[in-house]
């Protein structure tokens, strides 16, 4: 027993394949049928219901009925195609994603109707219902039919002929007697054939169908997942460098000086009586050396995390950097309020980057800042009257900015004609407080 | 002479009221937070107060607002502000209204208690006690683009960043070790290449170069 449940947990991880392979033969193409069969009479009169009513409803929006009534047949909609994505993943190992963007709890109806509306995933399944009553029935009926009607072709065969009307057709066979009633049986034998071999394929095409309809977006979402693992490695690999220079920083830097210090003070102990003019000059260096200390930890203090930033916030940490520059720079800031402190630190860092950037390589000898918010989103512009040509990547420190940013699904572009001015915009989405 | 002080962390507190003590200051509140610190300035009405510019409760710039909201109401309050740090944006602040009686040190000018002392007692007398590094700051920024910086001599930058922060011609003379009147000389010389009025008042012409150099361009 042990042995063999690894093997079914790669089964059932690996979606694309069979859920059933335990299943095989006469009960998986009869399950099949009966599934398809439960399936078709579910689908065709549930879908036109739910067709009907979203039609009816969304059509009754610009008169006001609508708008009360709409969020509950999406509603309706949802689950009705929550319960086949349930029975994709049930009956034919077919993971069919759930796309639907989330609402506000508690929203007014005016917000739920037209935010459901605003939401592909309810075209994609208004355009699935469609589909359902058509295409989707007809599959899921053929799974069924390829089983049974053979079976009524045996049946004929049995016996069942003599109760039926003259003249019935089986297929293309006409049943008058016992020998046209063989001929029914061997066809049904021959279609027995093949739906067991189709049937199970049906219905699973039944389901890979919706899912190509429902699914929609998964392009959009791998998207997703591509650029978060991307960001988020960043991320990670920016930090652990950080981690790595404060250590450095530390290490080569304040801990030696402390070191150092406490080597003097131990030595200026010693001559205190001997050679108090010597002691008195290792005091004077011991105190350099603790000043200098300070000097070197406000230095990494500034690089961690500024102090004016958790002074002041944002805009004023930006007025002091400008402050700190051999150029002039001129500082806009239009800020309600404060972002959160990781996105502001960002922000502070990517305005610093972008103005050491602008002082070393342009040759300029003016700048403007501009930080204001709006429509959700943080915008910084950095403009300069230097000589342009700053582009992404080629070791501007801009590839860096960019990288930063995307943590917070922050974007930065550039502007820069060679002969300038040069304009470096970046924006990252968040909100106020 | 009567002191307030505001120092969140214990350690340097003790060490301030130590100093302070031993130099013949009277310690009349030594206190850790910023509505404490408003509530001493106002009903105590010290000669100075050596404020710390981050304070409880919020730990961001309490110190600094509180005393510039305790200048609103006394102008001329000599205030002190200590800081682990410091930028010209605040420099710029303490300076805004022009009447003196500002200082603005790092912590670590602490270490030579003789000019500390000494910045304590010119802040409290209406004078200004402006870290090296501010002035630094500022002539870096200025002299980039400023011509008549420029035409300065070494040694008349030197007295300009000495009198910058807010030391005397008697001070100055003895740092570079020259007579009093060899340093008024630069002095009238610097005010001159510089297009300012020479002024008697040593408070007053401090004032006037910091805001020539912090002028906004």
């Amino acid at each position: 027993m042990t042995g063999d449940r690894p093997a079914r947990q790669t089964g059932s991880m690996n979606t694309e394949t069979k859920s059933d392979s335990g299943l095989t033969g006469t009960r998986a193409v009869a399950l099949a049928a009966v599934r398809g069969l439960a399936l078709a009479l579910i689908s065709l009169p549930g879908a036109i219901l739910c067709f009907v009513l979203s039609v009816v409803s969304i059509a009754l929006v610009p008169i006001g009925v609508g708008i009360v009534t709409t969020p509950w047949v999406l509603t309706a909609v949802r689950a009705f195609a929550d319960s086949r994505r349930l029975l994709a993943a049930q009956w034919a190992g077919v993971r069919i994603p759930r796309t639907y963007r989330p609402l506000p709890k508690g929203a007014n109806p005016w917000t739920r109707t037209f935010g459901m509306l605003g939401d592909p995933a309810t075209w994609r399944d208004l355009g699935w219902l469609v589909a359902d009553m058509t295409a989707g029935f007809a599959t899921a009926l053929l799974s069924a039919a390829l089983v049974l009607y053979p079976l009524e072709g045996l049946a004929i065969a049995v016996g069942l002929w003599r109760v039926l009307p003259n003249g019935y057709w089986y297929g293309f066979v006409p049943v008058t007697g016992q020998v046209s009633a063989l001929w029914a049986g061997a066809l049904g034998a021959v279609l027995l054939l093949a739906g067991h071999w189709l049937a199970p394929r049906m219905l699973r095409g039944h389901f890979l169908l919706t899912r190509a309809l429902l699914g929609g977006g998964r392009g959009e979402l791998a998207e997703r997942v591509r650029v978060l693992t991307e960001t988020r490695r960043d991320a990670v690999d920016t930090s652990a460098a950080e981690l790595r220079r404060i250590e450095r920083d530390l290490h080569d830097g304040a801990q030696a000086r402390l070191v150092a210090m406490g080597m003097d003070l131990g030595t200026i102990e010693a001559l205190l009586d001997k050679d108090p003019q010597q002691a008195r000059q290792l005091l004077a260096q011991a105190r350099r050396s603790s000043a200098d200390a300070l000097a070197e930890l406000r230095d990494l203090v500034r690089g961690i995390h500024p102090p004016v930033l958790a002074e002041r916030g944002l805009g004023d940490a930006v007025r002091a950097l400008a402050l700190r520059l051999p150029v002039a720079v001129d500082v806009e800031v239009d800020l309600p309020g404060r972002a959160e402190a990781p996105v502001e630190s960002a922000a502070y860092f990517a305005v610093s980057e972008v103005l050491t950037n602008a002082v070393k390589h342009s040759g300029a000898d003016r700048v403007w800042v501009d930080v204001h918010h709006s429509e959700g989103r943080l915008r910084l512009t950095v403009t300069d009257n230097g000589r342009g040509g700053a582009v992404i990547g080629t070791g501007s420190g801009l590839a860096g900015v960019e990288r930063r940013l995307g943590t917070f699904d922050g974007v930065l572009a550039v502007s820069s004609p060679v002969g300038g001015p040069t304009m470096v915009t970046m924006e990252i989405p968040c909100a106020l407080s | 002479m009567r002191v307030v002080l505001a120092e969140d962390l214990f350690l340097l507190r003790d060490g301030l009221v130590r100093l302070l003590q031993a130099h013949d200051f009277e310690i009349v509140a030594a206190v850790e937070s910023g509505p404490e610190l408003s509530r001493a300035l106002s009903e105590l009405e010290p000669d100075i107060a050596v404020v710390d510019v981050r304070l409880p409760p919020t730990h961001t710039d309490e110190g600094l607002q509180c005393a510039l909201d305790a200048r609103r109401k006394r102008p001329g309050l000599p205030v002190l502000v200590l800081s682990q740090h410091v930028e010209q944006l605040y420099a710029r602040e303490l300076l805004a209204d022009g009447s003196g009686g500002v200082g603005y040190l790092l912590k670590d000018r602490v270490f030579d208690a003789a000019q500390f002392v000494d910045a304590v007692r010119r802040v409290a007398a209406g004078g200004t006690a402006m870290d090296p590094q501010v002035i630094q700051q500022l002539l870096t920024r200025r002299a980039a683009d400023d011509r008549p910086l420029a035409r300065l001599t070494p040694r008349e930058l030197e007295v300009l960043e000495l009198m910058t922060q807010g030391r005397t011609n008697a001070a100055i003379a003895a740092k570079l070790v020259v007579t009093e009147r060899a340093i008024s000389k630069h002095t009238a010389n610097i005010f001159a290449k510089l297009g300012l009025e020479v002024s008697d008042d040593d408070n007053r012409r401090v004032l006037a170069v910091l805001a020539y150099l912090d002028h906004g361009r």
